[in-house]
């Protein structure tokens, strides 16, 4: 099964990955901030990725690595 | 042209210019034309080709600059040659070459001015110059030489010195030493060995950490820092660097200070006043910036009074003052907007000089 | 398990300060995979310019020169002639390239400087606070057209690949855009290709990225990516303005003394 990693502290919740991602399985993790003071992206149903990476290809801060 | 070296030779002294920057190693000249300083340039374009160099003339003096810039960054020895308006136009990039720790050569010669000005010579660039040649804490070489032999022997120098310090450096030259011909011996040195700049932005191949060639530090006390230590270097620069000519100082009683071809003039006038029995002498700044204080302090301690003759207004005459502590009485002549002091002229200044210390 | 994307070598650890969904991030790794893919990050001299990305030179792996606003064409063409085996690339925003640097661009472009411009134009002055820029559209409200860009008293915006197409020393221009994965991959592509026509000695290339500033435009980073698909893009057509490899080079004929 493909594996996202998202970088908690990188991440600042852009949420460009989530509108590329064919699956829908990228959300703002809500209850969480980062240090920055963003919430941070979380993978939300994993059994649902392809890891085809559009996620890490939008991700302007390369906190994504995708691992297949 | 090949057979230039080793010869005493009769050269216009941009010209001169060129060509001894070529001998000093230089490869690179990024300029663009305006009188009085076009030949140094139009030289460049025939001689650069012909040994690999890069000839490239700027679509403006901003242009350039920046290209001066980023050949130095990259390691090069670089150099661009302009007159008074296109100076003002290199301030902004030679603030940027001094706080990046940049080394190059920028020829001024000098026209009248402000403005659009005129074409004949002047001195009005000295305070751009020694005080402001671009924006924030900064200093860069400036040499005043007053014959094309000492425009020839101070484009190495300056070459060198900027390299040691990480600096840029001036030749201050003003129109007639421009376009004034003389002869010159031009020493045939092989293409030295010249040290590679560690630090430079050339690509790393992989064999070292990258390098920055930057000025920007965002952290206030981050540049506070580093421009502090940027002038305890200006302040060993200004220990042992200056450079000056005495002329029959020794025994004067009223001394000139001039630079440049105003001192050439100046020269005569002394020489005349002596032969009337008047104490002259001439004290003539080789480098304007570190300018010679020290020697100047030591002849005030003697001295009577002190004249200052420049094609200006007055700009290094409050210099000498501060040197001096305005120990003795200094007086200042001069003509600007490219009018030429002579020698009778100057000669009367020295002579209203003694009337006044009766 | 394989590693199917990670960052490339050609871009630090340093954490990125532009804003959050910023196209800025995404192209600084796109030139990054460039240099490495061609394996001339060892030979890369990258200028930084004045704007959002004045600090580019902590991002990039290579060395790198800052340089003063919109100079960065000249700053790359000492290096470049200094260091002919380089790789030199600037890496510009709309005000750096198109207002202030308007000069050095076109010369650098008609002298065939070999060197790659990555052009980032986003239509607004992103790091002073959301200003006109020379390529912000007509009635496009910004912090200096509070009612709109009048074109009759602001002008007109600029189209910077369809004027460098008119210089000979322009070897490559192509406008692209990183709104979607799709246009990402091509984007990636163009700018190899620029690179590519630099190390093959060809001339001046130039890759325009049509690119958001969320910040600036009051909107999240997915609504920026819309607006700019339905007003930028009809505006800047994305395509190839110029192409000297896709001409077949007539044999140089050797100069007789």
């Amino acid at each position: 099964m493909p594996k996202v990693t998202i970088d908690r502290d990188i991440c600042k919740g852009c949420e460009l990955c989530a509108a590329a991602c064919p699956k829908h399985i990228l959300a703002l993790a809500k209850e969480e901030l980062n240090d920055k003071g963003y919430h941070p992206m979380e993978w939300t149903e994993p059994e649902k990725c392809t890891g085809c990476a559009f996620c890490a290809i939008m991700c302007p801060d390369c906190a994504i690595t995708v691992e297949k | 042209m090949e057979k230039i070296m080793a010869q005493r030779v009769l050269m216009k002294g941009n010209e001169a210019l060129a060509e001894a920057a070529i001998q000093a190693g230089c490869r690179h000249f990024f300029g663009y034309p305006i009188t009085p300083q076009t030949e140094l340039a139009a030289y460049m374009s025939k001689r650069m080709p012909k040994i690999g160099g890069t000839y490239l003339q700027a679509e403006s003096e901003i242009a350039a600059i920046n290209m001066v810039q980023g050949a130095a960054a990259a390691g090069v020895r670089a150099m661009t040659s302009s007159s008074s308006p296109g100076i003002s136009l290199k301030t902004e990039g030679i603030s940027y070459m001094c706080g990046s720790d940049l080394p190059a050569l920028i020829i001024n010669v000098q026209r009248g001015g402000p403005g659009l000005g005129g074409i004949q010579p002047s001195q009005a660039d000295y305070w751009q110059a020694t005080k402001a040649p671009g924006h924030g804490d900064l200093h860069i070489l400036v040499f005043a030489p007053s014959s094309v032999q000492e425009m020839v022997d101070l484009v190495g120098k300056a070459f060198d010195l900027a390299d040691t310090y990480r600096m840029p450096a001036m030749i201050l030259a003003d129109g007639l030493l421009g376009q004034m011909m003389e002869p010159v011996v031009l020493e045939d040195k092989p293409l030295k060995d010249l040290p590679k700049k560690e630090w430079a932005a050339c690509g790393h191949n992989f064999e070292r950490k990258n390098h920055i060639i930057n000025s920007l530090y965002l952290k206030a006390w981050q540049l506070d820092e580093l421009v502090q230590k940027r002038f305890e270097r200006y302040k060993t620069i200004e220990e042992k660097e200056p450079m000056c000519e005495k002329f029959l100082c020794d025994d004067a009683d009223f001394i000139t200070v001039a630079y440049g071809a105003t001192a050439r003039i100046a020269k005569a006038a002394v020489k005349e006043a002596r032969a009337r029995g008047i104490k002259a002498g001439l004290l003539r700044p080789v480098t304007v910036w570190p300018f010679p204080k020290k020697e100047l302090a030591e002849a005030a301690r003697t001295a009577k009074a002190f004249l200052c003759v420049e094609m200006s207004m007055g700009q290094m005459v409050d210099d000498v003052r501060l040197a001096i502590e305005c120990k003795k009485p200094v007086r200042f002549f001069g003509h600007t907007g490219g009018v030429i002091p002579t020698p009778a002229e100057v000669l009367d200044e020295i002579l209203k000089m003694t009337e006044g210390a009766e | 398990m394989a590693v199917v994307f990670q960052k490339p070598k050609s871009l630090t650890n340093a954490p990125m300060h532009y804003c959050p969904g910023c196209t800025h991030g995404i192209i600084h790794r796109l030139v990054a995979e460039c240099l490495d893919e061609l394996g001339v990050e060892g030979k890369a001299v990258g200028v930084a310019p004045v704007g959002c990305a004045v600090m580019a030179y902590d991002y990039f792996s290579c060395d790198m020169i800052q340089s003063p606003h919109g100079r960065a064409p000249a700053i790359a063409t000492g290096v470049k002639r200094a260091v002919p085996g380089s790789v030199v690339f600037t890496y510009q925003g709309d005000g750096d390239l198109a207002a202030i640097g308007t000069a050095e661009t076109v010369h650098a472009a008609t002298r065939g400087e070999n060197i790659t411009v990555v052009f980032v134009n986003n239509a607004i002055y992103g790091m002073t606070g959301g200003q006109m820029a020379p390529t912000s559209l007509p009635n496009q409200i910004t912090q200096t057209t509070p009612y709109g860009r009048d074109v009759n008293t602001a002008g007109y915006p600029i189209r910077v690949c369809e004027l460098l197409s008119t210089l000979d020393g322009t070897a490559y221009a192509e406008r692209v855009t990183v709104d979607c994965v799709k246009n990402v991959l091509k984007a990636k592509k163009a700018l190899k290709k620029a690179f590519q026509t630099q190390i093959d000695g060809l001339g001046f290339s130039i890759v325009e990225f049509i690119s958001t500033c969320p910040t600036n435009w009051s909107l999240t980073p997915n609504e920026a990516l819309g607006w700019l698909r339905e007003n930028m893009l009809p505006y800047y057509p994305l395509g190839v303005y110029k192409d000297k490899t896709a001409v077949s080079q007539p044999p140089v004929k050797e100069e007789t003394k």
